[in-house]
């Protein structure tokens, strides 16, 4: 490959089905390239390695194959992405995904109800809480129990702070990507207040296993409450900092307009939920559509974008973590007095205190520690609104204490698939924007 | 749009087809037949009044027991517009598990069966690019199957009496 290639397609990365100036015209066949650039008989549904060889069409003779992961930096994970580039530009590609692939699906069929909570845990570490309560809520509507309403919001506050974690950790590596360090470093103080917040609820801050069947292991407490009227004042200045940064800069908004679009109707046919979906201009959102623990409560607005490109995924997520702002700002505001548990005895272990003092207590702690709770036959599907998407628990129970079957809708694993078709004649540095955009996080990708 | 119509309209146009319905959890679930699976679900996305246009889940389940039923491949469709959601289930024998794919309708349909493939062994007829996807290449067997333990099988304390199924 000549060094030419590579400085030209770095520098005019936006030359996208036109033929480059260096190429002489006797060498190539226009429409041929065109056609190929243009991904018109491409079947990108079922591109495989064998194929990726076997094109004629080049600029200068010659097509690289690039291994793009499993262990880039840029990849924030574990995963491949073969690239084959003719200069700079992308003429196929192909994902190979699976390399921490710990058969969550598998391990779940052996596992009691409340050791399931920790495997949703490393499903989207980034915003580990929203997967718990998606489990709880799912193994609820199983069993039949009424959640009390202050659960419920508390429930909505935990999950809209997770919301913004994994938001913010998505736009501040988007900035990265672009090249400003400034913008990761930033955000991450504010991640911290968040993970100090589940701390102060659970005990732990990435993988945190946060509440119960049935409601939460305690209330908050008044530090908690400290906390959160703290990060409710400090967070949105702090946010507006950030955007300062990017929103409106001119040299990230050249950098992310236009990188890796996917139009309605692809990102529909494709399966996409979220943000990606939602910068594509589809407003669906679980919170809306279906709600589920008094969602339908609250006030916020679904932010959507129109090219569906990096920088609309960017300005989606920015726009969301102002209203989970909203909604918690509502949500605590509006905390009803209660109970932090539902009234579940066969399932929620009792207080330690209780155990050692209280024959009742005693025995339910003995009956769900040993797994000899009744848990009733049927199908349940539940879904809720991660970071990414839908994240959907199709729940088979025979009334073994294990799950017979529990298949997780993980958004990552179905809307990667479309990110051959969205960086196809793109260069390698906006296939890296895209990836980043597009928050694919390792752990839900590959379960 | 509540289940007692969409099922109407579905037996309208596929009376024959349908084997079993009911409905959990406010889901309605009907089995259809493993030769017209995919007639039904063009249909279905195509329907100007179901119009149930997104896949939301595609997945296998495995029932050892039931005889010439011994893989369900469970579709979740999910109408935006009229906001319903509905679950189809085809159940395969083990001799010949297969279907045929839906990625020409779904595109999102296509690592999902794959997966179902690597976990399960079901053959999805006329899909692009059919191999495992989160397991290796040279594994051997289809690890989702009921018949592959995960505990150690040397183990005593782990068969499935203690797990409130009477197997053995």
């Amino acid at each position: 490959m000549k060094e030419e290639n590579i400085a030209v397609g770095s520098t005019d990365n936006k030359s996208e089905g036109t033929i480059p100036q260096f190429m002489s015209e006797s060498t190539v066949n226009k429409e041929s390239l065109e056609k190929l650039l243009n991904n018109e008989d491409n079947n990108t549904t079922g591109n495989s390695l064998a194929n990726l060889t076997d094109s004629k069409e080049t600029i200068d003779g010659k097509y690289a194959t690039i291994n793009f992961g499993p262990t880039h930096p840029a990849t924030h994970g574990i995963f491949q992405n073969i690239l084959k580039v003719d200069g700079e530009k992308i003429i196929s590609s192909e994902q190979t995904v699976g390399y921490i692939h710990r058969a969550f699906e598998k391990l779940a069929e052996r596992r009691p109800y409340n050791q399931i909570t920790p495997i949703t845990d490393r499903l989207n570490y980034c915003s580990s809480p929203i997967n718990n309560m998606g489990w709880h809520m799912t193994v609820e509507k199983l069993i039949g129990v009424e959640i009390p309403k202050r659960v419920q919001y508390m429930r909505v506050i935990i999950m809209e702070l997770a919301r913004i974690a994994d938001h913010l950790i998505c736009n501040s590596v988007t900035g990265v990507d672009t090249g400003a360090l400034t913008s990761f470093f930033y955000p991450f103080s504010e991640r911290e207040k968040i993970y100090e917040l589940y701390e102060e609820v659970c005990g732990a801050r990435l993988t945190t296993n946060i509440g119960r069947i049935g409601g939460f292991e305690r209330d908050f407490s008044p530090t908690f409450h400290e906390k959160l009227k703290n990060f409710l004042k400090t967070f949105p200045k702090a946010f507006e900092e950030f955007n300062g940064m990017l929103e409106r800069n001119r040299i990230f908004m050249d950098r992310t307009r236009g990188a890796g679009p996917i139009s309605a109707e692809r990102a529909l046919n494709y399966s996409f939920t979220g943000p990606n979906l939602r910068a594509a201009g589809v407003d669906y959102d679980v919170r809306v559509m279906q709600p589920y623990s008094s969602y339908e409560d609250f006030d916020f607005i679904i932010p959507v974008g129109v090219n569906g490109d990096t920088y609309d995924r960017f300005m989606v997520r920015q726009e969301e973590v102002r209203q989970s702002i909203k909604i918690i700002e509502q949500a605590y505001k509006n905390l009803p007095e209660g109970s932090y548990k539902a009234d579940v005895p066969e399932f929620y272990l009792p207080p330690k205190e209780d155990v050692y003092n209280n024959m009742e207590a005693l025995i339910y702690h003995f009956k769900i520690v040993m797994g000899e709770t009744e848990i009733p036959a049927g199908e349940v599907y539940h879904s809720v609104e991660g970071g990414n998407g839908e994240l959907g628990y199709y729940l088979i129970s025979d009334g073994g204490r294990t799950p017979y079957r529990l298949q997780f809708r993980r958004p990552c694993f179905i809307y990667y698939q479309a990110y051959p078709e969205m960086i196809t004649g793109m260069t390698i540095s906006d296939a890296v924007l895209t990836l980043s955009s597009m928050n694919v996080i390792a752990g839900e990708l590959d379960a | 749009m509540n289940n007692e119509s969409i099922l109407s309209r579905i037996q309208e146009h596929f009376g024959s087809e349908i084997i079993s319905s009911e409905v959990n959890f406010g889901i309605l679930t009907i089995e259809i037949s493993a030769a017209k699976s995919f007639e039904i679900i063009e249909w279905l996305n195509k329907d100007e009044i179901l119009d149930c246009s997104y896949l939301t889940l595609l997945g296998g389940v495995h029932y050892p027991e039931s005889l010439n039923r011994e893989f369900a491949i469970v579709y979740h469709l999910h109408s935006w517009r009229k906001n319903y959601r509905l679950r189809l289930k085809v159940f395969v024998p083990s001799e010949n598990p297969s279907v045929r794919s839906i990625v020409s309708i779904y595109n999102g349909a296509n690592w999902m069966e794959r997966e179902t493939f690597d976990f399960y062994g079901i053959i999805f007829e006329g899909h692009p690019n059919l191999k495992r996807i989160l397991n290796m290449d040279d594994m051997d067997y289809f690890p989702m199957r009921k018949e592959y333990a995960l505990e150690d099988e040397t183990r005593e304390d782990k068969d499935d009496r203690f797990f409130g199924r009477s197997s053995n």
